[in-house]
């Protein structure tokens, strides 16, 4: 090992050592700043008032905890997301306070020394450390189409998992396969949740996810040693609970009946509700219309653009974004005119069927006389 | 199968198979009248059938004093039914983008009342037939069926909106499930009245037209 691995590992461990209130201490945060953060992280979780002390007393005393980040196939978005600084807050100060480990985008360290952090990280913490992952997992002919260093993200998620506390599946893709699955899904794509059975697995589906959530999971995790609670699709409830449509500040504008029909016309500059244009708010879950992005600044709604759905599964694969949840996907007009003709033509033979049948029966009716009907059989 | 999985399918394959199935079907059912056949009246006709039949079109959704004073609750609740209905399918925005969204609609609130009065109206014709001895009796398996899978959407529809029972994408999925199975089965059941109303409707004001009689 060099030398200056060694230095960057004793520095690594100095850094571990400390506690998050000595970490935020150093930064400047006071001790107000903090009580103010756990506040809003335990009502951002949906937890019981009480918790805020909780939370402070465990976030004060937590150690740095190990984090590995693996990015398979995926688009850095989430990481962007993730990582975007608005300004410098607690919420970021969580992110320089975890001890990310590895992190391809993000670390100095390349190549043989990166994957040897890795590896050094996962020994040192193995059965403790929390495990990321972004973007799917090829499965198709031995997982042959994403490989790091020179192993595929098969291996790579099998190993790190192995030794992993729990498991946070960043984004859609990683969390239920997102674009890659789509179709026709050429790699095989599936997501952690598919490979990775006998771990608590969390997914913050999103594309990508917000930032506060991830905060909020890792703060959860650092303050009760789990995971928070979560809905059958694996995401925590306090965030995905309610869906897009029923936290809308338009949904008054759906209840009236009032739609933006255009991007251009009168009911978008009025704001009304995006429903017509494509909106999937009503069956999609996530917490953009309560948090907002941007440091609260605003979501995809309130910008005049429809929600695509994309913290839910095959959103992708779910028709048109820009057509009404109402509206079937497909050529409706080519089903009637087929279904019309076929309709016809059997119509039609079935009606010359009947026809032949009732002449037929005409033809061979036989005269009965009153003699007949006397006449003793 | 996970439930936006299902919901792809149902606003999609699930959708054009069944819409093929009620457009082949409806189309079968009114060739199977039309080719019955009616012998030529040889009579010399008083007045017009044609204008008979077109008259009896729309004087058969008018209330006739001498029934409605016999059974006006059945009457009544048989026009909140079908009102209701052309509310809740027509004149709901979504349900109009559906149809191209061509005309305007009520406020979601509004078609949500009517839902609901539309569902109690089902629940007073269901009453009626069970209370009803000669109704009862001449009530097939098929009028049964009929009634439950008109209920279906609406009910569906109602519990989605207003979130009750499952979670809304879940409902909403049935909804449109539901929905589908209407389209499947009414050529098959009394529902074909959707569209052969207007040839039997047509049939006798023509045939009473001829006679001179009243329709």
């Amino acid at each position: 090992m060099s030398k200056d691995l060694k230095s960057m590992e004793q520095e690594h461990a100095n850094r571990n050592s400390k506690t998050f209130a000595e970490h935020l201490e150093q930064n400047g945060i006071s001790r107000r700043g903090f009580l103010k953060f756990c506040s809003s992280m335990t009502a951002a979780l949906a937890l019981p008032a009480g918790s805020a002390d909780v939370m402070a007393k465990a976030l004060a005393a937590a150690r740095r905890p190990t984090v590995i980040w693996l990015s398979f196939q995926e688009c850095t978005g989430c990481t962007e997301s993730i990582t975007r600084s608005y300004s410098p807050t607690i919420e970021n100060l969580i992110f320089d306070f975890i001890s990310l480990d590895y992190h391809h985008t993000l670390q100095v360290a390349a190549g043989q020394q990166a994957e040897e952090a890795k590896e050094h990280a996962m020994k040192e913490s193995y059965g403790k450390y929390l495990l990321i992952v972004d973007g799917s997992i090829p499965t198709k002919d031995g997982g042959i189409y994403s490989t790091i260093a020179g192993r595929t993200n098969l291996d790579l998620l099998e190993e790190a998992a192995a030794g992993a506390a729990a498991v946070v599946a960043v984004g859609t893709c990683a969390a239920y396969g997102g674009l890659p699955m789509a179709k026709p899904d050429p790699t095989g794509a599936v997501p952690v949740s598919a490979l990775v059975k006998d771990k608590p697995i969390m997914n913050i589906p999103g594309c990508p996810p917000i930032g506060l959530v991830m905060t909020g999971a890792i703060a959860h995790f650092l303050t009760f040693g789990r995971l928070p609670d979560m809905d059958e699709l694996g995401r925590p409830k306090a965030f995905y609970g309610d869906s897009i449509h029923d936290r809308c500040y338009r949904r008054t504008f759906y209840d009236q009946g009032l739609f933006a029909k255009a991007f251009d016309d009168e009911g978008a500059r009025k704001g009304w509700c995006l429903y017509e244009l494509g909106c999937k708010g009503p069956t999609t879950h996530n917490a953009c219309a309560t948090l907002k992005w941007n440091d609260g600044v605003s979501f995809p709604i309130e910008s005049g653009h429809p929600c695509l759905g994309c913290s839910e599964p095959n959103f992708w694969d779910a028709g048109s974004f820009y057509e009404a949840l109402s509206v079937p996907q497909g050529r409706t007009g080519e089903t009637i005119l087929k279904a019309g003709a076929i309709g016809v033509g059997v119509g039609a033979a079935a009606a010359a069927l009947n026809r032949s049948n009732k002449s037929a029966a005409v033809e061979g009716r036989e005269t009965i006389t009153v003699e007949d009907l006397k006449r003793e059989s | 199968m996970e439930i936006n999985e299902l919901l792809i399918w149902a606003r999609g394959p699930a959708f054009h198979w069944a819409l093929a199935i009620f457009v082949f079907g409806m189309l079968l059912r009114l060739f199977e009248i039309l080719s019955l056949g009616r012998k030529p009246d040889l009579s010399a006709a008083r007045d017009s059938g044609v204008s008979g039949g077109l008259r009896t079109l729309f004087t058969r959704s008018l209330p006739r004093p001498a029934i409605f004073s016999r059974e006006p609750l059945r009457i009544l609740n048989g026009y909140i039914m079908h009102i209701g209905l052309f509310v809740v399918i027509f004149l709901y925005r979504p349900h109009i983008e559906l149809f191209g969204g061509a005309w305007s609609g009520l406020p979601t609130g509004v078609v949500d009342a009517i839902t609901a009065v539309t569902i109690l109206s089902m629940f007073v014709a269901l009453l009626m037939r069970f209370y009803s001895p000669v109704l009862r009796h001449i009530s097939t398996s098929g009028d049964y069926l009929a009634w439950l899978i008109t209920l279906l959407p609406l009910l569906t529809g109602y519990l989605a909106y207003n979130h009750l029972l499952l979670e809304y994408t879940q409902m909403l999925t049935y909804h449109i499930l539901s929905v589908e199975l209407l389209l499947v089965l009414a050529p098959f059941t009394k529902l074909t009245h959707l569209f052969s109303f207007v040839l039997s409707r047509w049939y006798q004001g023509y045939l009473a037209g001829r006679r001179g009689v009243e329709s």
